[in-house]
């Protein structure tokens, strides 16, 4: 479904994707994992169209990206959250789930005017659904900066689905997360798998990470260590090394 | 009692003049380009009445539509920018118009005077509503039926969807981007609606001064435009009509009597204002 070839990107000197072949099949959960630094957010920001690859292919459906501005890849079916959660805060919960009615189609299925005005049934029960998935249907008319943090984490994948993706890139979803709301993120993880939605994962936290993916591909310095199941992983020596330096 | 009736006409043109900015400010982008807006307005709308001798209706629409196809033209290359660059890009912009207005004659004979812009000694006798016999108060009246028009409109707007797309564009661009906004579709159309009530806005001035020229479309407009809204606060559009009643009619006029003093107390007044109200007096996200 994904296929990154060879995809680097450069800042200056420094190389933080450095030829980086990886594929993602539909319906898995591929973990992205590695050292602080090793490229991973750069990767999904390159993949979602934050800035091009200085070298490399990626290709999405047998089609090449190219240089598609972010908006226009959302359209093809990726979504993403941030690794620091970027919400409108100063929007409600219910605003930042309706600004972000934009799935693939929407256009022609609703017309114009009726996107605009945005009041009719479909796109509240929409938003209903979404708010239901998260959990934040209590909270739908505050502010998105007066939630508390796993809200805002919640509210942040329920705006990234509200497009519908294929394939989903979530950036350290369980940062700062305690141990009840990681489980919390793994059921909905897995909600969405049995939905057929494609995850790319990038995580710390471990548990959550072999628990939940198909394949892990780890990354340091820019490249691919090593890729594999989470139980091949575990046992990979260069892994250990790149993580735990040289033990 | 035609004191009193200037007044209101001064401040419903200054309104109509900082809504065109507010529904920039919503972006989160700072535009001092609304002047050159309102100026293009304001000459064309004068032109059809006098040259053409259109009726104020038409003449104002050609102004609005004139206003919004500037703005819409220089949307595309300034928006491409963002902070301080847009701001000198719309700056520079807003000069050059008015620089072709301090440049541009086209007189036509009309009985035994011409008519029309004469460069720097500006464009008299746009006399539409004398000729016709209108009064003060009913200049007045008509002036602030495009104010309420616009006002109702852009609170509408407010809360439509679009509305929302625009202040999540204003607070995070990136973000914004990420769930499917088309950034420049949204910064540029926004410009665009912006430059349609400023235009519109000039096309009134100019036929309530009867005289425009190219001073009256300087920096200090542009600042007043985005003045208000950032004082008022981008709540909603109270906030910009707030924001002009206190400038226009506490600072400028209710002052009055303070003679030179005024100048001073003026600048000291909205700092201490934005010192009290940091988010604009009705509140909002700041600019």
């Amino acid at each position: 479904m994904l296929e990154l070839r060879g995809l680097s990107r450069h800042f200056g000197g420094v190389k933080a994707i450095d030829g980086l072949d990886l594929e993602v099949r539909k319906g898995e959960i591929v973990g992205l994992i590695g050292p602080n630094g090793s490229g991973k957010s750069t990767t999904v920001n390159v993949i979602a169209g934050v800035f091009p690859p200085t070298a490399g292919k990626i290709v999405f459906e047998h089609q090449d990206l190219g240089s598609l501005p972010t908006h226009r890849r959302l359209q093809h079916g990726i979504a993403r959250t941030f690794q620091n959660i970027r919400l409108f805060g100063q929007l409600s919960v219910w605003q930042n789930l309706w600004v972000a009615q934009n799935a693939p189609g929407e256009r022609a299925r609703r017309g114009f005017v009726a996107r605009w005005l945005g009041g009719q049934t479909g796109v509240r029960a929409e938003i209903a659904e979404l708010l239901e998935f998260s959990g934040l249907a209590h909270k739908q008319d505050e502010l998105a900066a007066n939630l508390a943090f796993g809200e805002q984490r919640r509210l942040e994948l329920a705006r990234a689905l509200a497009a519908r993706p294929k394939l989903l890139m979530l950036d350290e979803p369980a940062a700062g997360m305690n141990n009840e709301e990681i489980g919390q993120l793994r059921d909905r993880i897995l909600k969405l798998r049995a939905h057929g939605i494609t995850i790319v994962l990038i995580e710390h936290v471990m548990e959550l990470v072999m628990g939940v993916t198909d394949r892990i591909a780890v990354l340091n310095f820019g490249q691919k260590i090593a890729e594999g199941t989470p139980a091949q992983i575990q046992a990979d020596p260069l892994v250990r090394k790149a993580y735990l330096g040289g033990i | 009692m035609d004191f009193y009736y200037g007044l209101a006409q001064t401040m419903g043109i200054h309104t109509l003049l900082g809504l065109s900015a507010y529904i920039v400010l919503l972006t989160g982008q700072v535009t001092m380009a609304q002047a050159a807006f309102f100026a293009v307005g304001a000459y064309a709308a004068g032109m059809l009445t006098v040259l053409g001798g259109w009726p104020i209706l038409p003449a104002l629409g050609a102004g609005g539509v004139l206003g919004a196809a500037t703005a819409c033209a220089v949307g595309f290359p300034a928006l491409r920018v963002k902070g301080l660059m847009l701001v000198v890009a719309t700056l520079a912009f807003g000069e050059g118009v008015r620089l072709f207005f301090f440049n541009f004659d086209y007189q036509v004979a009309k009985g035994d005077i011409k008519v029309g812009p004469l460069g720097g000694e500006g464009f008299r006798q746009i006399r539409y509503f004398q000729e016709n016999g209108w009064t003060t108060g009913e200049a007045m009246l008509f002036i602030w039926g495009f104010v309420v028009l616009a006002m109702a409109a852009l609170w509408w707007f407010d809360r439509s969807r679009y509305g929302a797309v625009l202040r999540a564009v204003g607070e995070d661009e990136l973000a914004a981007q990420s769930v499917g906004v088309n950034l420049t579709a949204v910064k540029v159309s926004a410009m665009t609606v912006g430059g349609a009530i400023a235009g519109i806005g000039g096309g009134l001035y100019a036929h309530y001064t009867t005289h425009i020229e190219h001073a009256n479309f300087n920096v200090l407009l542009a600042t007043f435009a985005i003045a208000y809204p950032i004082v008022g606060g981008l709540k909603n559009v109270f906030g910009t009509l707030a924001a002009v009643v206190f400038v226009q009619a506490f600072l400028i006029e209710g002052l009055r009597f303070l003679g030179d003093w005024r100048n001073l107390l003026f600048g000291a007044l909205i700092v201490a204002a934005m010192n009290l109200r940091p988010y604009g007096f009705l509140g909002g996200r700041r600019a």
